[in-house]
């Protein structure tokens, strides 16, 4: 039954996708809603079916041998566990919600059956990531859900901006996917298979803890989950990505494709386990990513590029908890992210088609009273986001994180994780004053039209709103024992200490931020204008300058390399056989010239230097 | 007999469609067609009922073979078989020679029956190429298939930027491969003549030529005559100059059948002949071609993100894409020379999807150029969203069949050569890049002029429909054509290891 269930969750975005890319416009804007909607609502309900029908052991089914040459036989099957299945539950769950939320949102744009194909397909590509039960099916959901997000965040295709971030979004996961795809060669090489049970089982009897290939094939495997879930280095895409339409951003660039390079390192755990110092690694760029991130937050304008360097930075604390062996937090934390972000990224999609399509801090500004649901959106989704102590569910997973990053006894990546809980106080409150609070910065903002439909706009952001509280936290089955003992399972470290370190960070982040951007807003503002105060907004502004780094590091030198090759010399090299051939025409031609004179005299020549060679060949054959 | 059919029924067809213009303009259009199918249905037939398992012992490895003397003086016989690859590639050959009578349709207007007679006379020489064992008649076919070729291009073709006429492109391919063809008919004397005078038998049969016993030197010689002839046509960097050209210039047929089947001549020649008949010296020169496959792919990558004319950008992709096929080939390990078959057939269709697609595109745009392009998407109903899917075929997509192909070249050369596969992998980038940057030019960005051009008609829409049905399929399940080629691929990869075994052993001898 439970199989049944999956297979029919994972097929009905695909039927849709079908329908909807064949039906050539036909359906129009409503049929292409009501089908791309529905098929994801219809898939939700077979998740729920699943969930209901788990007897709680985990179940595999081979639907076909994919290939099979000697022992490379990667199979087209799926495990369904409880790690699967909760994944399922977010993908079609929060899935379904932004779909709807979509129907409010894209009403009345042109494309919308392309939209809802692209749409429907990321989810099915998303749900096969999750169930896939070997690495090369899992590569395929992998690729699949990056040529969605690149065919959404180009939506707008007319603009070149976006396309060039849709082609950069491609790219630069192409560049982790590359790694990954290392991963898999190695992991095939070594272990001679691909299915993640018997990797899992294989690669301690193979390797030993430590070990060099070990070590090689953790670090690919990063590589891949790095470019997916935009951490340091390779994360600066994501910020680009907000070009999509808002729930594009909410679904694929917050709640579920980005987290993906989580889920792949809490699945291949013993792979990560065996490589101590890689695990670490993957703390320590999460700590990294987090800071940089939050800094970089702090300095948008644009309500959607706040979000998502706030999505990097809370990635980057699934990173940390990742890297200290705390994989049901990581996962834990994903569930309360995909929450809380997806009802913020609603929300701000509420604020932006109110407002006319301004997405600018600036020009938003004093909608408080007139846009009461997105208000309430942000402030609860606000609260998850800090984390405030015990209504919120962003507490409850990220205070995990932190203590498990504490009872691991790495004092560095705790900190880490406390100064980012300041930052996301700090940069959460200016995104609220900025948004609600304050003057309105334009026309757009005086004049709001808010969103009445009941159906498809208020109920998302209700039903998020309520997930997004403690509420959503008691949701989290827990996945402890499908993972390996976490650190803090074993240690005495005390908890309630952590939890009022957290709190208290919180508290700090949100008073200084109460302190700065209501009482001394003048004075910031001067700051940030001029002098040093200037250079730095602008370097927070651009994200450290990672963007400049690959641009002069990468792109220029590769567009250099393209327009240096362009005519072929290669073949130009091959060309000059040619002209050695019409040179040695034309001085032959010489000869041909009629003149009579010319030819005795060539004759005479010819006669002189034969006979002289017979001579001298002859005399030294004698 | 029905392999000499095979080969006969495009040749009749072709002269009767040259004939049939004089009543009716349509009528060698349908003659082709039919001539295609029949090939086509004629090969399905043959798959469906054929038995691929790996022949026991003292079975031929053939699954049909037809063998007559010809000019018995110098041992040339008309000897033609078939086994699993040959088939594949027949089939293969069937299908785009329909395509490529599909997608003329109305693009060609002008001395159709002429037209047709090229069209199907390649096809006779191809599949001719797909079945000879006799090495003469190999190199006879082989040349066979340059002739129509050349007139395609030079009679139908479309003259590029000032410089670059169709004239000289076809020229260019002409003296390209058949400079290339004499090296390899210069070897095949050389390898006739060396197994005469070892055992006083004068032969051209492929299976009396396998054993010969050639010097080891020579051997060398010769096996390179053979790779070079292979090379032009795959093309392999630096021997690819006419690649660009004639596609560029070629009409939508003469891509379609360039791309699809022309180039996969060359692999099955690697394939059948070169390594066969060379394994050791194969074995010796394989870091040289698997660095050649290299640079072809980077090369190419690289190139095909400078063009401007879309034909030109998928020409270079090509080439990149072969590269991997050549790595594969010498790879020497079953798992990559099955990946390199599979590339092939993903190719042929991707290729021959995009190439047909561009002709759709000049047909409504009358441009080739990129620059002249963009914003197309919201211009011309479906036709973006399925150049989307090929553009996605041709990076490696997964669930498509170039990924399956790929990826098996990739895991098949890890364990042997994995440097190779990592530098190879950076090209996965690059198909990337490439690939989205067709769509990019094309079908993003701002319109370049207003109105709304037409959608595919019936035609049109069941060309791609079909590519896109078959590409899919190979990719999900490749496993019917693995098991119709692993009894053909399965001999030539042992042939690596045995030599390698060999080479091991008399190190271990000295």
């Amino acid at each position: 039954m439970m199989t049944a269930a999956t297979i029919l969750s994972f097929l009905l975005p695909l039927a849709g996708t079908v329908m909807l890319a064949f039906s050539g416009e036909r359906l129009g804007p409503r049929g292409s809603t009501f089908i791309g909607v529905g098929s994801v609502g219809l898939a939700a309900l077979a998740t729920a079916w699943a969930l209901l029908a788990y007897s709680g052991a985990s179940q595999g089914v081979t639907l076909w041998t994919w290939v099979a040459v000697g022992d490379f036989q990667p199979t087209m099957g799926l495990t369904v566990d409880r790690l699967s299945l909760l994944m399922m539950a977010v993908i079609t769950g929060v899935g379904f919600l932004i779909h709807l939320f979509a129907a409010w949102y894209m009403a009345g744009e042109a494309g919308i059956t392309r939209f809802y194909a692209w749409m429907n397909l990321f989810v099915f590509s998303m749900l096969t990531l999750v169930l896939a039960d070997n690495l090369l099916l899992l590569f395929l959901g992998w690729e699949g859900v990056g040529l969605c997000s690149y065919g959404l965040i180009g939506y707008y295709y007319q603009h070149e901006a976006n396309n060039w971030a849709a082609f950069k979004a491609f790219i630069v996961t192409r560049i982790g996917d590359v790694f990954l795809a290392l991963g898999m060669f190695l992991i095939f090489v070594e272990l001679g298979t691909l299915d993640i049970g018997q990797v899992l089982e294989q690669a301690p009897r193979v390797w030993a803890e430590g070990s060099t290939t070990a070590n090689i094939a953790a670090l690919l495997i990063l590589g891949g989950a790095l470019g997916k879930s935009a951490q340091v280095p390779l994360h600066t895409w994501l910020p680009d990505a907000m070009a999509g339409p808002t729930p594009v951003s909410a679904l694929i660039h917050a709640a579920t494709m980005v987290t993906a390079g989580v889920y792949l390192i809490a699945r291949l755990n013993g792979l990560f386990l065996l490589a101590p110092d890689v695990l670490l690694l993957v703390g320590v760029i999460g700590a990294v990513s987090l800071l940089l991130a939050a800094f970089a937050a702090l300095a948008q304008t644009d309500i959607k590029r706040v979000l998502a360097y706030s999505t990097m930075s809370q990635i980057g604390y699934m990173f940390v908890a990742l890297g200290v062996g705390a994989f049901d937090a990581a996962i834990f934390h994903l569930t309360t992210h995909a929450f809380f972000k997806a009802l913020l990224f609603l929300s701000a999609g509420s604020v932006i088609i109110s407002c006319h399509h301004e997405q600018e801090m600036d020009k938003l500004g004093g909608l408080w009273r007139k846009l009461p649901v997105a208000y309430a959106g942000f402030i609860v989704g606000g609260a998850a986001l800090v984390a405030l102590p015990l209504i919120s569910a962003g507490f409850f997973s990220k205070d995990e994180i932190l203590w498990q990053a504490m009872a691991a006894d790495q004092t560095g990546l705790l900190i880490a994780g406390l100064l980012g809980a300041v930052l996301t106080g700090l940069y959460t409150v200016r995104l609220i004053l900025g948004t609600f609070h304050g003057e309105p910065g334009s026309d757009h903002a005086r004049h709001p039209e808010p969103g009445r439909n009941p159906f498809t706009h208020h109920l998302p952001l209700i039903v998020l709103a309520v997930l997004s509280t403690f509420l959503g936290a008691w949701l989290y089955p827990g996945l402890g024992e499908l993972f390996p003992a976490a650190p803090g399972e074993t240690s005495d470290t005390s908890h309630t200490l952590l939890q009022v370190l957290a709190t208290g960070a919180v508290i700090a982040g949100l008073a200084l931020a109460g302190w700065l951007f209501v009482m001394r807003r003048q004075w910031l503002h001067s700051i940030a204008g001029k002098g040093a105060g200037a250079r730095c907004w602008a370097l927070l502004n651009r994200a450290w300058g990672f963007d400049a780094l690959f641009k002069w590091g990468l792109v220029r030198p590769w567009q250099w390399l393209v327009r240096g090759l362009r005519f072929d010399f290669i073949n130009r090299g091959m060309n000059l056989l040619a002209l050695i051939a019409r040179a040695g025409n034309a001085g032959l031609v010489r000869t041909q010239n009629g003149r009579v004179r010319t030819y005795a005299c060539v004759m005479v020549l010819g006669v002189t230097v034969i006979l002289i060679s017979l001579v001298l060949t002859s005399g030294g054959g004698r | 007999m029905i392999l000499l059919w095979l080969i006969l029924i495009p040749f009749f067809g072709s002269l009767l469609c040259w004939q049939a213009e004089r009543w009716n303009q349509q009528a060698p259009r349908w003659i082709a067609l039919g001539t295609m199918l029949l090939v086509l249905v004629t090969s399905l037939v043959l798959w469906v009922g054929g038995d691929f398992s790996p022949p026991g012992v003292s079975e031929s490895p053939w699954l049909l073979e037809w063998r007559v003397p010809w000019i018995p003086r110098f041992g040339i016989e008309i000897h033609l078989a078939m086994d699993g690859l040959s088939l594949i590639l027949v089939a293969l050959a069937g299908l785009l020679g329909a395509l490529a009578v599909l997608c003329s349709w109305n693009e060609i207007v002008q001395r159709v029956g002429f037209f047709h007679l090229n069209l199907l006379f390649i096809m006779s020489g191809v599949v001719g190429v797909f079945l000879a064992l006799d090495l003469f008649l190999f190199f006879l076919f082989w040349e066979a298939m340059l002739v129509p070729m050349y007139f395609l291009i030079a009679l139908w073709g479309h003259s590029g930027s000032p410089g670059q006429t169709r004239i000289r492109a076809a020229t260019r391919f002409f003296i390209y491969t058949q400079a290339s063809g004499l090296l390899m008919l210069v070897a095949i004397l050389a390898l006739v003549f060396v197994n005469y005078s070892n055992t006083g038998v004068m032969t051209f049969s492929y299976n009396a030529l396998l054993d010969a016993d050639v010097p080891d030197g020579l051997a060398f010689w010769l096996m390179l005559g053979f790779f070079i002839a292979f090379a032009v046509k795959l093309p392999v960097v630096p021997l690819h100059g006419w690649l660009p050209d004639a596609h560029a210039q070629a009409p939508t047929a003469g891509s379609v059948d360039l791309a699809g089947i022309l180039l996969k001549t060359a692999a099955y020649g690697i394939l059948r002949f070169a390594i066969p008949l060379f394994p050791e010296q194969s074995q010796a020169f394989a870091p040289v071609a698997m660095t050649l496959g290299l640079v072809g792919i980077f090369y190419g990558a690289i190139l095909a993100c400078g063009q401007q004319d879309i034909k030109r950008l998928i020409a270079y992709t090509s080439i990149s894409h072969m590269g991997f096929v050549l790595i594969a080939l010498y790879s020497g390990s079953e798992l990559a020379m099955q990946g390199a078959i599979v590339i092939m057939v993903a190719h042929a269709f991707s290729s021959a999807g995009l190439f047909i697609l561009s002709g759709q595109l000049y047909e409504r745009v009358k441009t080739r150029d990129m620059r002249q392009m963009g914003g197309l998407w919201g211009r011309i109903p479906t036709l973006p969203g399925f150049t989307m899917f090929f553009v996605a075929a041709s990076l490696g997509m997964p669930a498509t069949a170039n990924f399956i192909g790929e990826f098996m070249v990739l895991f098949g050369t890890f364990p042997s050569a994995p440097v190779v596969v990592v530098i190879a992998s950076g090209g996965l980038v690059l198909a990337a890049i490439y690939s989205l940057l067709l769509m990019q030019r094309v079908h993003f960005g701002r319109e370049t002029s207003q109105g709304q051009l037409a959608g595919p008609d019936a035609r049109e829409y069941a060309m791609m429909l079909l590519l896109l049905g078959l590409t899919l399929a190979v990719g999900l399940n490749p496993q019917p054509l693995l098991d119709t080629t692993s009894s053909m691929v399965q001999p030539v990869a042992a042939l690596f290891s045995d030599s390698a075994g060999l080479a091991v052993q008399a190190e271990e001898v000295d």
